[in-house]
């Protein structure tokens, strides 16, 4: 894709770190900055999980026994809410604050000050959000998506907490997305043309577009849940005129791009590393550029498949069900261009390698009982069953956040200077591939025979099966400490890296040493 | 395309921190406002809310102020800029956004919504068994709960409101070309003119909702027409106030002799957002006032 002429040298004096607290506080610095953006979230993973081992320690048997319904109904709200803006979104903005800069050959984001109030508007969020778990009348237990009326005629007070954290976790993600945006479109190294690029920031490029889109929109359908439910208007109460599958209208607008705001950039991680390890070029760049932009504008119009079931009309039903369909063929051009890049590689498996391979079969099936869900009428079956909590689990779990471990495996040593203990990152991986299946590929069955979604209690004929997916529930969240242990023992220290500790890697991040300097490229390197 | 050119990295910064304190502090606080405003008890809600609004007025004074004071002292490169510019459209582009929410509620509950509860599409039940006197219309002068307002006409006051608005986008755009052409008089003056009739917009619009609420009965909450009226212009009167504040700060630092024809990107930006809700303005008296 790129390669560099000039090697830039870097003026050792300028490496110094300011120390202490401050240097996190007041920070410019894109690699402090994404530092703190990976760690928060590995942080909000450990929350959402422990919520998450709440939910499958009480389904692990039929009939209630651990949690009352009600603490049962804001479990399953809030790891939803905190996987998704506390976990995987600012995992990428992290990953997008180490790397971009890094990949386009720029010194730093373009607007660094910024950068550091992005991130910081997160912990505060959050702290909100948990917090009005110990409310009195106690969290959010709508469920992430916050129908209405259920999270306004029947919600408790902590609504009003809720709208006002997501508001600022908006305000964070559009700052970080303009940022990365205009990095993209304005810090470029010459030479390094959109279609130079690394497909990383290609995907990045086009996620923060949708993120600028939509997260306004999730912002003013909040703001109309606070109005109903606090200031006597009706836009989700018929009685008023209004409608609460409007809701659901507005919300989706923001919620379908918003989970290719979660996968679009996995897609540019395992673009990167399936190539290094087969030690082949990306087979199709430009195709995937396309396939991505592509897949972005198709997101604009699917919304209502999360809908099929609210009575639109028939029309409405077939239209979406059509569109939804069409996203099939810009993803699976770029699975294949992935099987392409492998055939005849010289392939090595690397833990990165190993997580990317999984990313790629396991992400299909996830995209293939997506594919099950868009076709109207079987989805009146599926509709809010297990079925389609296997189908996200997939996506999210096995697609995002696989990939964002693969990214973590595969810049780690450019992050920290060291090699991290491959036999124990390895370990992290096989118990996960595992625990992860035994997690959620059990539920497609249950949901196929008509296990409800978001219940703490059911039939007994569901009892098997979902103590099997508790088991591997816990398995999967032990299995992802043995990753916080690798990844400490790396910062702390080990094996040196080279500049490029991966023979087939390809671009600019590997032609500075490991660990990165404190500033790269304060003289833009040539690309050719 | 970057220029063959050292970057420009701004040094650190307190303020960032700084304001995601202050925001921290605006949503507790606020939340806690508006449950305190429901129960109608006392309590910390606005006391948060008061606190996290001043500390978000020093952070904005404070880098502002380090802003410019670094922008006068020659250290941005044109590619800082650039980024400024472009941050700033993006910026634009997301507020559009968020009126296409409230826009697009506006439309589902007009040609969607009050029409299958007035028996529409493949809905005759749904009016017949929940409300079989609700008459679908536009504006909903009354809902299916039975609450009666009256309609907001587009003459008179809001037909004003528009041409005052549309003046100013031109006054504004006077102040630019005065700014870019070195005619500091016609800036000063153009840019006068604009304040003033942004603050005569802000004040007919309060003057219509004092008539909205003492004659014609439409309130914020007299269902879905007095909802999509309030919200949006509510929302736009907002930002009408927003772009007149940074109006009168871009005028104050004319005054103390800021700003050269090539370099003056915060009245650019000022500008723009004026422009802005200007457009927004424009739609709004569209599909809100006339339709």
């Amino acid at each position: 894709m790129s390669t560099v002429v000039e090697e830039t040298h870097h003026d050792t004096h300028h490496d110094h770190k300011p120390s202490g607290i401050g240097r996190w506080l007041f920070t410019t610095n894109h690699k402090d900055i994404g530092s703190m953006y990976l760690w928060f979230s590995f942080t909000m993973f450990l929350v959402g999980g422990a919520m998450a081992m709440i939910i499958r320690a009480e389904l692990f048997q039929p009939g209630l026994q651990l949690v009352e319904p009600q603490f049962f109904n804001q479990m399953t709200t809030v790891h939803g809410l905190v996987m998704i803006f506390g976990a995987v979104m600012p995992a990428f903005t992290g990953l997008a604050n180490w790397m971009i800069p890094m990949m386009i050959g720029a010194p730093d984001m373009a607007l660094p000050r910024m950068n550091n109030w992005s991130f910081w508007i997160l912990p505060f969020a959050f702290m909100i959000l948990l917090g009005s778990l110990f409310m009195e009348g106690g969290g959010p237990a709508f469920g992430w998506t916050a129908y209405a009326p259920l999270s306004t005629t029947y919600s408790s007070d902590s609504t009003a907490l809720f709208v006002f954290s997501v508001h600022i976790m908006g305000i964070s993600s559009i700052m970080g997305a303009i940022n990365v945006i205009v990095t993209i479109m304005n810090m470029r190294a010459p030479g390094m043309n959109y279609m130079k690029m690394p497909l990383f920031v290609w995907t990045w490029f086009i996620t923060a577009f949708l993120l600028i889109a939509v997260m306004p929109v999730l912002a003013g359908a909040v703001t109309m849940l606070l109005t109903d439910k606090y200031f006597g208007t009706s836009f989700f109460d018929a009685a008023g005129g209004g409608d609460p599958v409007m809701y659901q209208h507005i919300f989706w607008f923001f919620g379908h791009p918003e989970v290719y705001i979660m996968i679009l950039p996995s897609f540019g991680i395992i673009s990167a590393i399936i190539p290094a390890f087969a030690r082949k070029r990306l087979f199709g760049y430009s195709s995937m550029v396309y396939a991505t932009a592509a897949i972005a504008l198709l997101s604009f119009l699917v919304w209502a498949h999360h809908m099929f079931t609210t009575g639109m009309p028939v029309f409405a039903e077939l239209f979406f069900m059509y569109c939804t369909m069409l996203i099939a063929v810009p993803t699976g051009v770029k699975i294949f261009n992935w099987v392409a890049t492998m055939w005849r590689g010289s392939m090595t498996f690397e833990t990165p390698m190993l997580f990317a391979l999984a990313f790629v079969i396991l992400f299909t099936i996830g995209g293939f009982s997506g594919l099950m869900l868009a076709i109207t009428p079987a989805d009146f079956q599926y509709h809010d069953t297990y079925f389609v909590v296997a189908h996200f689990h997939y996506v999210l779990v096995t697609g995002a956040i696989f990939s964002i471990m693969a990214a973590a495996y595969y810049w780690l040593p450019k992050w920290t200077g060291h090699m991290y203990d491959s036999t124990l990152a390895k370990t992290h991986f096989w118990t996960s591939l595992i625990s992860v299946n035994v997690l959620f590929f059990p539920m497609h069955f249950a949901g196929l025979a008509g296990m409800p979604r978001r219940i703490p209690d059911y039939a007994t004929q569901f009892a098997d099966i979902n103590q099997i997916a508790s088991i591997g529930g816990f398995a999967f969240g032990l299995s992802q400490l043995i990753f916080l242990w690798v990844a400490i023992k790396c910062v702390k220290g080990g094996e040196k890296a080279a500049a490029k500790p991966w023979e087939g890697a390809e671009g600019l991040e590997w032609t500075v040493p490991s660990p990165a300097p404190y500033h790269t490229f304060e003289k833009p390197p040539k690309v050719e | 395309m970057a220029e063959q050119q050292s970057y420009y990295v701004p040094a650190s910064s307190p303020w960032p921190i700084v304001g995601a304190v202050g925001l921290g502090l605006i949503a507790w606080g606020a939340g806690h406002t508006v449950i305190d405003m429901s129960k109608e008890q006392d309590g910390y809600g606005s006391t948060v809310l008061t606190i996290g609004l001043i500390v978000i007025a020093v952070m904005l004074f404070g880098w502002f102020r380090d802003q410019i004071n670094e922008s006068m002292s020659g250290k941005y490169s044109n590619q800082l800029g650039d980024s400024y510019k472009q941050g700033m459209s993006w910026f634009i582009f997301s507020e559009v956004m968020f009126f296409a929410a409230f826009f697009g509620a506006l439309f589902y509950a007009r040609v969607i919504a009050v029409q299958w509860l007035g028996g529409d599409s493949n809905n005759a039940m749904t009016n017949e068994v929940l409300w079989p006197e609700f008459v679908a219309q536009w504006p909903l002068v009354k809902t299916p709960g039975g609450t009666e307002t009256q309609a907001m006409g587009w003459y008179g006051l809001p037909a004003i409101n528009t041409l005052i608005l549309l003046a100013s986008s031109v006054t504004c755009h006077f102040a630019h070309t005065g700014l870019e052409q070195n005619k500091r008089k016609q800036l000063t003056a153009m840019l006068g003119i604009t304040i003033i009739l942004g603050c005569i917009f802000l004040y007919l619009q309060g003057a219509e909702y004092v008539h909205a609420y003492q004659d014609l009965n439409l309130t914020l909450d007299s269902g879905i027409y007095g909802n999509t009226f309030y919200m949006l212009t509510g929302f736009h009167g907002m930002h009408v106030t927003l772009g007149t504040v940074m109006l009168i700060i871009m005028f104050l630092r004319v005054l103390k002799g800021h700003f050269t024809p090539d370099n003056h990107f915060a009245f650019q930006a000022t500008s723009w957002y004026w422009h802005f809700v200007d457009v927004v303005w424009l739609c709004l008296f569209v599909v809100v006032y006339i339709l």
